[in-house]
């Protein structure tokens, strides 16, 4: 077992963390930011699948990574935006419409695919981009943190400075304030001439743009390419890490880090040829597990909700 | 405002013409309303429940949209389509159900909407002095760095009407404002309430106490039934006059208390030194009580000190700390709500639209809640539907629930007919303990009448009732005996509620007199008194 | 009629209408012949025999992912894992159908019966986490659904594949296991009947037993059901027990009655379907098979359309999903029943 718990601990390893955990943290942010508005953001899955196809076809017909970038995070906007108009306007109960906008993604995004590029479930004709790896300069060189921290992917940095704008958006700006009363006693917002689905519809907006951002990740940062189901239930583990991390970005950012470890976990043992399909549970039974104990210290006696 | 002919005393700050109001439901809240008030006066809005003066209020500050009818004010029409247009013209309504944030603190809430900033950020420290500029000058102070959660109900209501006027309302709504406060928290509001009127703000406040519009208002304006039948001059009209125009008829408000039953009756509840301590705060402090059969034991208090919390307990919807409950000589004590039932008692609920009714479902399907795994109504696994059918029919003819079908939505009954289906499931399973928590709230003269009928009813056939209620006059004329309670403790004990006055009792209620501990649990539980 | 039963009619009616409306001007966004590869897709499945039958046949296992999913939204509960059921059932299902020996009822029985206990399973866990503690069954459930899809291809590539076949594929299920067709041309097959029955069952389940009013009474609302003594942890457990055994049975059907060896290497995708038809069916087992006849329909017309025009079958996903949002949009055509409802109260109001 030696070589295994040493390569676990190395640097190299970290920084894997790192940037698995990326698009996760990403998606958690948005949780957050839509939960604490009020509305349960249960499409952040198909978000980020869509993300992940329209930055893909947008770089490649661009030739830019950054115009890929873009699309995907105005992608990620617009489907918040439909989600808020149906669930705010049409009051369709909001996790049947995620789980309608997961739907339509995990096979819209096939048929998108074929139809502007003739791939069937991967987008292996298109030259599309990749988002630019970056060295900090001289966190590089420093010993053991510079090979996880001093070369990562922009995008994984983009995360954690989103950690902090999110933060301090929703704590120490006013518009973060109406934010929370929102979702606290919307009547109460209501009622000082606040409109609640203006507040909401910018949450998922916001949320959408985030979600877009992992989506991203996963196609342009992680590896190059679009295929059929990519995101693999990371926008519901980081439903997960959301409740996990309190509705804080903070907790967010830490429980996304956990589940971080489990996939880069999975995917280094998967290199080991233990059986592949067993490993590949391990996020998936983390974060069951991960739940049951959360939520069972959270249990007060007869006062559970009906989520 | 500008230079205007100098308007005469008399002319009207506000008019609503011609209001109408139909729910999707069917209901007509508000049918060709015409309300006018003065400015500078203390105008009163009274009706039944249901009568449609919070509709009507509604209207004025843009929660609801009219279907028909115009409102002028300062004698232009206006469109108020959000709560923002109605407090651009000057109107604040501060609401019966509090609209704050929990989380937040009073800063927070009272500038919420119109927060002072630099730049994107929320400037904190301008806010809190600003609460506390606007706290001195109207006299009701706050701490503005405590968040709601913490903060007693008659301080949240206070940052309730601040945060009206922070926002320049002179017009200001008060929806049975005094609903939770105390007598003396009450008084303190007419002070201050008074105090506006001279700074020369209007005020409409909605009620159905009718000695509080008596006391605090200038003019009173009474609808019934989506209608209004009439304007008066507060002191040109007696409470009896206004009583009979918001009924339609001579209403004898004197419930009538059960025949005190001979001897000491067999003991059906016990409770006994309960505690509970939740989110830190210590709700129930060893409340003891019993309750006989044929009896109806009173719980005076205002709302928040421990009612809900005892009430939850003993029908085992919350387990406590220590302590023990006692149904009919069986021990409930941290049973399931399913099995103290099967003891014999039943409960109706605060909130009845929360607990008390599924108001998606059939009035049959709600009749049948509390039985529906026993005969007649299922032989444990099957229904019969017959069975069930005819039990609705019966109950629905007993109970006078009006209704065209056995199959309608419950939610689509008024709310005292939702009451009237609460309370005929629940009382005619023969019940040996009745836990009636609010009965009245929310619900007009004639269906409360009913309830009141019932309850006492209920007594000669031997069940023992535990009756809460904020109403004081209406506890106090019900019960055979009364405690008071204040912050999760029983403070004081009444054998003979004869006699009592509101005064009195209101000064337990506040905290201000309090019976020794020890006293009031012997002479409740008729052990000798040290 | 009930005003509310033709409302609720009305706008599913108009939903659909919708969808399909919608469904096709994607369709002539992508194809050169729009009007051809729609005609495609609405007259396919009447085409010939063979795509009848196959258009009753996907029917089946549409109906029992959609009763699942009925009766666990019955209860309010949010569980999404019939994919996953249905799919390790049918893993189950294979099993006992490549290594059991038994005589051919008998054989069929059991077979099912690994199903349905396989289905519980993975409906019992998601069921006890909300019910101990309170985890969203939500997110549980679809947790379940990739730890499901990885076990069974772990069982079915390690443990029960056929090294002599050239695909992926599982061992010959034996004879003696298999539910019988009824013609040469078609697949369909006695499962029908275990359909059949299944929908009488939840129906009677649901709407004339004690244990079926609790559930109901859970989802309609929780409060009231606990007040009312309904131990509702109780009822959430076992709904979603009854749920999962409902999808496994599913898949074990399906294996029996029309592959008779395990080839999938994804999920069949009844799952989500099935929620589709909860909804659609408004959560009325009597209503699933309407439901799942409509959403076979779909499907096998996507993949007429598919082969004979230039459009992808994943087109159907996007008539689905408006679908789904129209028909749970409360507000949907709300604005025109107010004015009708105002409409009835002036008439009532000059009339007395």
């Amino acid at each position: 077992m030696h070589p295994l718990l040493k390569a676990v601990f190395s640097a190299s390893f970290a920084a894997s963390i790192l940037r698995v955990t990326t698009p996760i943290l990403f998606a958690s942010l948005g949780a957050v930011v839509a939960d604490l508005s009020g509305v349960v953001n249960i499409a952040l899955e198909g978000m980020m699948l869509i993300s992940a196809l329209m930055g893909v076809i947008a770089s490649a017909f661009t030739g830019s990574a950054w115009v890929g970038f873009l699309a995907g995070v105005a992608s990620g906007i617009l489907v918040g935006l439909v989600l808020g108009y149906f669930h705010l306007k049409l009051r369709t109960n909001v996790i049947l419409a995620g789980i309608a906008l997961n739907l339509l993604a995990a096979q819209g995004t096939v048929f998108v695919l074929y139809a502007v590029a003739h791939d069937k479930g991967v987008s292996s004709s298109l030259p599309s981009k990749v988002m630019p790896e970056v060295q900090l300069p001289i966190i590089k060189d420093i010993p053991v943190l510079g090979a996880i921290i001093g070369k990562q992917n922009i995008l994984t940095y983009l995360s954690l400075i989103a950690v902090v704008v999110v933060y301090l958006f929703l704590y120490k700006t006013s518009f973060g304030l109406r934010l929370r009363a929102v979702g606290e006693n919307p009547d109460a917002a209501d009622s000082v001439g606040i409109s609640v689905h203006k507040v909401r519809f910018i949450a998922l907006a916001i949320s959408g743009a985030l979600a877009g951002m992992g989506g991203v990740h996963l196609s342009m940062g992680y590896v190059s390419w679009f295929s059929r189901n990519m995101t693999s239930g990371r926008g519901y583990i980081a439903l997960a890490a959301k409740a996990l991390g309190r509705n804080h970005p903070i907790g967010a950012f830490l429980a996304s880090l956990l589940f971080g470890v489990t996939d880069a976990l999975s995917n280094y043992m998967q290199s080991l040829r233990v059986p592949g399909e067993f490993v590949q549970m391990i996020p998936y039974v983390v974060t069951l597990v991960v739940l049951a104990v959360y939520s069972g210290r959270q249990l007060k006696w007869g006062r559970f909700s009906n989520e | 405002m500008g230079a205007q002919t100098q308007a005469r005393a008399t002319d009207p700050i506000l008019l609503m013409k011609g209001i109408t109001k139909v729910y999707p439901n069917g209901l007509v809240a508000n049918s060709n309303v015409t309300f006018e008030v003065r400015k500078g006066e203390i105008h009163a809005l009274v009706g039944e429940n249901g009568a449609g003066k919070t509709t009507l209020m509604k209207v004025l500050f843009g929660l609801e949209k009219p279907d028909e009818g115009s409102i002028f004010i300062r004698g232009e029409e206006v469109k108020i389509s959000s709560p923002n247009d109605a407090i651009r013209y000057g109107v604040g309504m501060v609401h019966q159900h509090f609209m704050l944030a929990p989380s937040l603190t009073v800063a927070e809430n009272i500038v919420l909407g119109a927060e002072p900033r630099r730049g994107i950020w929320f400037d904190r420290r301008r806010a809190e002095q600003m609460c506390r500029e606007l706290g001195e000058k109207y006299g009701l102070q706050v701490d503005p760095a405590a968040r709601i959660s913490d903060v007693p109900v008659g301080i949240r209501q206070r940052v309730e009407i601040l945060k009206a006027l922070m926002r320049g309302s002179d017009i200001l709504v008060l929806d049975e404002p005094t609903a939770v406060l105390t007598p003396q928290e009450t008084e303190e509001l007419f002070e201050a309430l008074k105090s506006l009127k001279e700074m020369g703000h209007t005020i409409i406040f909605i009620s159905h106490k009718l000695r509080e519009v008596k006391e605090l208002s200038d003019r009173v304006t009474v609808l019934r039934s989506g209608r209004v039948i009439g304007t008066r001059n507060t002191d040109q009209v007696t409470v009896e006059e206004t009583s009979r125009m918001m009924v339609g008829r001579d209403v004898v408000l004197r419930p009538m208390r059960p025949k005190a039953p001979a001897g000491p009756g067999e003991v059906k509840l016990l409770v006994n030194k309960l505690n509970l301590v939740r989110d830190g705060t210590h709700v129930l402090k060893d409340v003891s009580l019993q309750v006989r059969a044929g009896e109806i034991l009173g719980v005076a208090g205002v709302e928040g000190n421990g009612q809900v919390e005892l009430v939850e307990v003993i029908t085992g919807l919350s387990p406590c700390d220590s302590g023990e409950v006692w149904v009919c000589r069986q021990d409930a004590t941290g049973k399931s709500p399913g099995e103290i039932r099967d003891m014999g008692l039943s409960h109706i609920p605060q909130d009845r639209m929360i607990f008390g009714v599924a108001s998606n479902a059939s009035i049959s399907e709600n009749l049948i809640s509390n039985r529906y795994n026993k005969a007649p109504v299922s032989n444990g696994f099957s229904l019969n539907l017959k069975a069930i059918s005819r039990l609705s029919q019966e109950l629905i003819g007993k109970f006078d629930i009006k209704t065209s079908s056995a199959q309608q939505a419950v939610g689509t009954l008024s709310g005292g007919n939702i009451q009237k289906v609460v309370i005929a499931r629940e009382f005619s399973t023969g019940p040996q303990v009745i836990i009636a928590n609010q009965p009245t709230r929310g619900i007009d003269i004639g269906a409360t009448e009913s309830v009141h009928k019932y309850l006492v009813e209920a007594t000669e056939s031997g069940t023992a009732v535990l009756l809460i209620c904020a109403d004081l006059n209406e506890v106090m004329s019900l019960s055979n005996r009364l405690i008071v309670m204040y912050e999760g403790q029983v403070v004081a004990y009444f054998d003979e509620v004869e006699g009592l006055t509101e005064e009195e009792i209101g000064l337990y209620m506040l905290g201000l007199k309090r019976q020794e501990p020890d006293q009031v649990t012997a002479s409740m539980m008729g052990r000798p008194v040290e | 009629m009930s005003r509310n039963t033709w409302f609720e009619l009305l706008r599913t009616g108009v939903a659909i209408a919708a969808a399909l409306t919608i469904g096709f001007v994607v369709t002539s966004l992508v194809s050169e012949s729009p009007v051809e590869a729609f005609g495609y897709f609405l007259k396919g499945p009447f085409t010939s025999i063979r795509r009848f039958g196959s258009f009753l046949e996907a029917a089946v296992p549409l109906t029992f992912t959609g009763l699942a999913v009925s009766l666990v939204f019955s209860a309010g509960q949010f569980n999404m894992g019939a994919e996953g059921q249905f799919f390790i059932g049918a893993v189950a299902a294979t099993a006992a159908g490549v290594f059991l020996d038994l005589p051919p009822v008998i054989h069929t029985i059991v077979c099912l019966a690994a199903g349905m206990i396989a289905g519980a399973i993975g409906g019992f866990i998601p069921g006890v986490l909300k019910a101990r503690w309170n985890a969203s069954e939500l997110v549980a459930s679809l947790m379940l659904n990739y730890v499901f899809l990885k076990l069974g291809m772990y069982l079915i590539t390690y443990h029960l594949r056929d090294p002599s076949a050239g695909a992926l594929v599982s061992l010959p299920l034996k004879e003696s296991s298999w539910l019988p067709q009824f013609t040469r041309t078609t697949k369909l097959h006695a499962g029908i009947f275990v359909m059949f029955l299944v929908v009488f069952l939840c129906y009677y389940f649901l709407y004339r037993t004690s244990r079926g009013y609790e559930a109901r009474m859970t989802g309609q609302n929780l409060s009231f059901a606990r007040y009312s003594g309904i131990p509702v942890l109780k009822v959430i457990l076992l709904i979603q027990v009854l749920g999962g055994a409902v999808a496994g049975l599913g898949g074990a059907v399906e294996m029996l009655g029309i592959y008779r060896r395990f080839q999938w290497q994804a999920s069949p995708g009844y799952g989500f379907d099935g929620v589709i038809i909860a909804i659609l069916a408004r959560n009325n087992p009597l209503l699933v098979p309407l439901a799942a006849v409509f959403l076979a329909y779909l499907r096998v017309g996507a993949d007429v359309m598919a082969m004979y025009a230039d459009v992808s079958a994943e087109m159907v996903s996007i008539i689905q999903a408006v679908i789904i949002l129209l028909v749970t949009a409360e507000a949907f055509l709300a604005g025109y029943r107010h004015r009708l409802t105002l409409k009835e109260v002036k008439q009532r109001a000059s009339a007395s």
